[in-house]
């Protein structure tokens, strides 16, 4: 006998960014199973991980988080997000969790909370890296213990099945620190018998929200019905419409490998996909095999501090000097690097980026910009330093000569602020891109559950 | 003729962005199976070159031709990690526009099915 189809809706591809209220409105008119949304990314780089900071404001999160809870309460069903503040550090998680309580008090509603931390215990990590049971991805760093003992935070990336352990609970809301995207969208679908393939195909297409349908005006719901031979797509606000050719585009988005999905209970392949419309905006897919892996892995981010940063910028206009650019910026570097040494030695970097001729990618340019922007980051030990080292660059880079205007002293840069040195705080690295094998009865080491009663009545 | 508007005409999407902070990865859209045709044709999107425009291993630049969708993914470690002391671009956003350039130095002749594209 065919299985009812199971219906769930994506509040949007980045918890904190927004949604039509009209749209989760006519969303919760369905038959929905739950709602879910991803929180987090890399593509902000490794600040917010390495920091705990969250990526957008308190209030954003409070608005999107708030509507999606109350709208889940409102159905009894489970409210699942992922990677909380955007990192999924372990404080995200407790600060989530808080949020969630002052809602449910505000609402005077009560909710059984699954917090689930994934920055797994350094101690364990250096005992699996001797194992040989940390496996480098494409593009990985060669990584020591010291990494894994560095400050800063590691996570690991969970896949769907804390998360069914959590809604096994009896869990209301389920907040996942590092959590892989597809997950959150994968447990429950899993969790009710469908077919894997399809499931993960969906779960990979949903994480962004409405992203994959086009007209849309900005981020916002979708929602998505898994039957047993595949899902059907289908976008919240009138106007917008998914088709078979933004759906199979999306498919694309962000991912290295178009086809492949590696979770950490096996591999999606969504090369046997099909795509056809129901109707003007409506998209069935079909298709796509999950084979299970033999072992279970996850993958492991990492992203320790470096430094300090302090930046300065000006502009040039002066044709003189912007048509000897690249000779006169690797002269004035030469200076400001014996400037710097002789206060500070060797516990500075310095980088120049020239943005109006090559500053956004890099390369070598004979080409003479009308202007451009030079910008100037220096990192030292404390913001202290990093800031003296700044003021002093500075110093150097304003007056710093050309030949041609040999009879007096130049000023090279404009710039608009006073002072015009801005110290930026704490910067980080990515540390790490590598798989970490968990065997049997490890995995409740690494991914850590706690169940919370919250909110009042 | 060589032209940057070549990148419109010949295609509806080019874009750029990190697949992960260690990975680049290139989408192409192209705006017809003819145009499709004319650049696999010249073999404009080789390992070799991508590699050569970005400073990759071109044994590391990975290529998948979408013929159902009329698109090209080109994947590629980074250059710089994302994020790393001197990196210029952290989401990799703007990176796509190497491809542009190269489009706009080819000779790009003709339309519909007598599209030629040539390399220089």
């Amino acid at each position: 006998m065919p299985r009812a189809p199971l219906t769930y809706l994506a509040l949007n591809g980045s918890l904190g960014t927004g949604f039509k209220e009209s749209s989760l409105e006519a969303g919760l008119g369905r038959p929905l199973a739950f709602i879910g949304a991803d929180s987090g990314s890399t593509d902000g780089g490794p600040f917010y991980l390495g920091s705990g900071e969250w990526i957008w404001s308190y209030a954003a999160y409070e608005r999107d988080l708030r509507l999606g809870f109350l709208g889940a309460r409102r159905l009894g069903i489970p409210l699942i997000i992922g990677s909380c503040g955007g990192g999924g550090n372990d404080s995200a998680v407790d600060g989530y969790a808080e949020m969630v309580d002052r809602i449910a008090r505000a609402a005077g509603v009560t909710a059984r909370v699954a917090c689930v931390k994934t920055e797994p215990d350094r101690e364990l990590l250096v005992s699996k890296y001797r194992e040989g049971k940390l496996r480098p991805l494409p593009g990985a760093p060669t990584i020591d213990e010291g990494v894994l003992r560095a400050p800063g935070h590691i996570v690991a990336m969970s896949g769907a099945e804390p998360i069914q352990d959590a809604l096994d609970a009896g869990a209301d809301v389920v907040l996942v620190g590092r959590c892989a995207d597809a997950a959150i969208f994968a447990a429950m679908p899993l969790a009710h018998g469908f077919d894997p393939g399809p499931v993960w195909n969906a779960a990979k297409i949903v994480e962004c929200g409405s992203a994959a349908a086009m007209n849309r005006q900005g981020q916002d719901c979708i929602l998505c019905t898994v039957e047993d031979d595949g899902f059907v797509l289908e976008p919240l606000d009138p106007p917008v419409r998914c088709t078979p050719g933004s759906v199979a585009a999306h498919t694309l988005y962000e991912t290295a490998d178009p086809y492949r999905l590696t979770m950490p209970s096996g591999t999606l392949d969504a090369r046997s996909a099909t795509y056809e419309a129901l109707d003007d905006r409506r998209v069935k897919v079909r298709g796509g095999t999950f084979t299970p892996s033999d072992t279970y892995t996850a993958k492991l981010e990492g992203a320790a501090p470096v430094g300090y940063l302090s930046s300065f910028w000006g502009s040039m206009r002066d044709p003189v000097i912007l048509g000897q650019l690249p000779s006169w910026c690797e002269a004035m570097k030469a200076q400001v690097d014996r400037r710097l040494a002789s206060t500070w030695g060797d516990r500075y970097r310095f980088d120049v980026k020239v943005y109006g001729a090559n500053g956004t990618i890099g390369e070598p340019t004979d080409a003479v910009p009308r202007e451009a922007v030079l910008v100037f980051d220096l990192v030292g030990d404390t913001q202290e330093e990093a800031s003296g080292m700044a003021r002093a660059a500075y110093h150097v880079v304003l007056h710093y000569p050309v030949k041609e205007y040999r009879a007096g002293s130049i000023t090279t840069i404009a710039h608009p602020y006073s002072a015009p040195v801005v110290d930026r705080g704490a910067i980080y690295r990515f540390t790490l891109n590598h798989q970490l094998v968990i065997d049997d009865g490890e995995r409740s080491q690494v991914f850590r559950t706690s169940i919370h009663e919250v909110g009042k009545p | 003729m060589r032209s940057v508007a070549n990148a419109g005409r010949c295609f509806s999407l080019i874009r750029s962005k990190d697949a992960g902070p260690f990975m680049l990865t290139l989408d192409l859209f192209f705006a017809d199976e003819h145009c499709r045709r004319a650049f696999l044709d010249a073999e404009v999107f080789t390992a070799e070159r991508i590699g050569a425009l970005y400073g990759v291993d071109p044994a590391q630049v990975q290529i998948f031709d979408l013929a159902d969708i009329g698109a090209l993914k080109i994947s590629f470690p980074r250059p710089v990690v994302s994020g790393d002391f001197g990196d210029t671009d952290i989401t990799g956003g703007q990176q796509y526009a190497l491809v542009v350039d190269l489009i706009g130095s080819l000779d790009v002749e003709g339309e519909g099915p007598g599209l030629t594209v040539r390399l220089p």
